[in-house]
């Protein structure tokens, strides 16, 4: 029923292909888009680009995908981000109120070299490069999505952990006055999200943090001004936002398992063979196609990480 | 009567029309399937609640004609369950009925949507007066009281369906909540003077006045 307008672009267009595409596209439907006013988070994504300002010189990464990207307005469309909101589509209109600038991160915990980060700063602590990876939802939907970021290995490096620093936790934001989301008073997380990994799967060279998508910096929306992007695991571990960096010797306890821990655990990693006890986890539909695909051991990821897990029962540490 | 019921008839087909604009506009957002899926969903729930607000509303109102509307709106809550049913059936399973039997007796939250579903088929299969003859009014009706497991194991199937948020589902409990607990109430109520149907008015008749 989706309705794709053939492309009209000419081959020296071609570096800024996706993104002009996605412009003409938004244009044209602009008018319809207008009456149907169903989901304007949806329509008004575009709007959200910053843009203003320039992230450094981006380089490649081996670790890409070469899989169709989905495209911009689906990327900053479509999103979870319960600080803004339950549904999918509210963020690309709520997180207009999100101020990422000044903004700072608190590194803490088991280092030698405790430190707060002004993001600029953090962005130009280590070469940029375009990931582009697979992200896999818990609710059985995919995406192919252009990160820019660097490995979080880069930050770990320099900061000296401590031989005490088992798990580095991630917290978001906390702040109702520019976040809707956490000012429901019912059917929503406790407050501030907070998410971990352990220091092998930290320092795992696919494992990033998140500044920029489609060579642009991040949209509030996919969790500007700085996020981190795990591509084997659910995306929910995948924290946005983040304002904490702290290293810890306990495993943290992640806002999702805090919530039901029965259905969300700690590692979190895309198992086809291990599902949802209300969903299966076997199967996910990409989004822009219309039949589901079957979903890949660790996302795919399975020869750069399965080692992490080696001996582990993945059914018992879901 | 008539053309009120007309009328009704065309605006049920709203939704679905909004659909197939959204469609061919762009506008089913990115996971179309799931758009589809979710609204056609909450549509069978909404039909059902109007389809049980009938009763209630001609005993409120006296509007006698309201029953007359009740076959269409059930029907009509079927017509959207069928949709929603598909979209899984086939762009999720591809019709395969294996992974399909799997997933009903493995999850409560399909094995209730499934349930709601198929008890709805026999209550559209005898919908016609030629059934409802042909069962005989007192077995049609105590069939057709299947309605109230319908619509439980339906917003039960939303209830699990959400992972976080469940305003919504809350709601939809709490309205049918009132439907039913109007049922009691006018069950219990004997003594107050009941609005007579065609039914009952036939069963008064007969001397056998006073229930549901």
């Amino acid at each position: 029923m989706l309705i794709r307008k053939p492309s009209d672009i000419e081959p020296s267009e071609i570096t800024d292909r996706a993104l002009y595409q996605n412009r003409r596209a938004f244009i044209k439907s602009a008018g319809a888009a207008a009456l149907t006013a169903g989901l304007p988070g949806w329509f008004a994504a575009e709007a959200a680009i910053p843009g203003k300002i320039a992230l450094p010189p981006i380089r490649k990464s081996a670790y890409s995908t070469n899989e169709p990207l989905n495209s911009l307005k689906d990327i900053t469309g479509y999103i979870n981000f319960y600080e803004f909101g339950t549904d999918k589509y509210s963020p690309a209109v709520l997180a207009k109120s999100l101020r990422t600038r000044p903004w700072t991160v608190r590194v803490s915990g088991e280092v030698k070299r405790p430190k707060t980060f002004e993001v600029d700063e953090l962005i130009k602590l280590a070469p940029l490069e375009e990931r582009t990876y697979r992200l896999r939802c818990v609710e059985a939907w995919s995406m192919v999505i252009p990160w820019i970021g660097y490995p979080i290995a880069e930050l770990i490096k320099r900061l000296e952990p401590t031989g005490n620093a088992k798990y580095v936790e991630f917290t978001t934001l906390h702040d109702p006055d520019q976040m809707p989301g956490q000012r429901a008073f019912f059917g929503s997380l406790d407050w501030p999200y907070v998410e971990g990994l352990r220091m092998d799967e930290a320092m795992h060279p696919l494992a990033i943090l998140g500044f920029g998508l489609y060579g642009e910096v991040l949209p509030n929306q996919n969790g500007a001004p700085v996020r981190v992007v795990v591509p084997w695991k659910y995306g929910f571990k995948s924290a946005k936002s983040i304002v904490g960096i702290r290293f810890v010797e306990k495993q943290p306890l992640n806002s999702w398992q805090k919530a039901n821990s029965r259905e969300y655990g700690f590692y979190s990693n895309v198992n086809p063979t291990v599902d949802h006890p209300r969903w299966s986890q076997a199967t996910e539909r990409r989004i822009g196609d219309f039949f589901k695909r079957k979903t890949l051991m660790f996302n795919g990821y399975a020869e750069q990480v399965a080692h992490l897990y080696a001996g582990m029962d993945l059914r018992k540490y879901y | 009567m008539r053309r009120i019921k007309a009328a009704l008839f065309v605006a049920s087909l709203g939704p679905l029309a909004y659909l197939i604009w959204l469609g061919f506009t762009g506008g089913l957002g990115a996971d179309p399937v799931e758009f589809i899926r979710r609204s056609t969903g909450t549509w069978t729930l909404d039909f059902l609640i109007i389809t049980l607000s009938m009763t209630p509303l001609r005993r409120m109102t006296g509007w006698h004609w309201l029953a007359r509307l009740r076959r269409m709106f059930g029907l009509y809550a079927f017509f959207y369950a069928v949709i929603h049913v598909v979209t899984y059936l086939w762009l999720d399973q591809l019709f395969d009925l294996e992974t399909i039997w799997r997933d009903v007796i493995k999850r409560p939250l399909i094995a209730a949507g499934f349930l709601s579903f198929v008890l709805m088929i026999p209550l559209a299969a005898t919908s016609t007066d030629r059934m409802a003859r042909r069962l005989g009014g007192k077995r049609w009706q105590q069939l057709h009281r299947a309605v109230y497991a319908v619509a439980i194991a339906g917003v039960i199937h939303f209830w699990w369906l959400v992972k976080l948020d469940y305003t919504r589902p809350l709601l939809y409990s709490m309205i049918f909540g009132c439907l039913l607990l109007a049922r009691f109430v006018y069950r219990f109520r004997r003594n107050a003077p009941a609005i007579p149907t065609v039914q009952s008015a036939a069963r008064m008749r007969d001397g056998r006045a006073g229930s549901v």
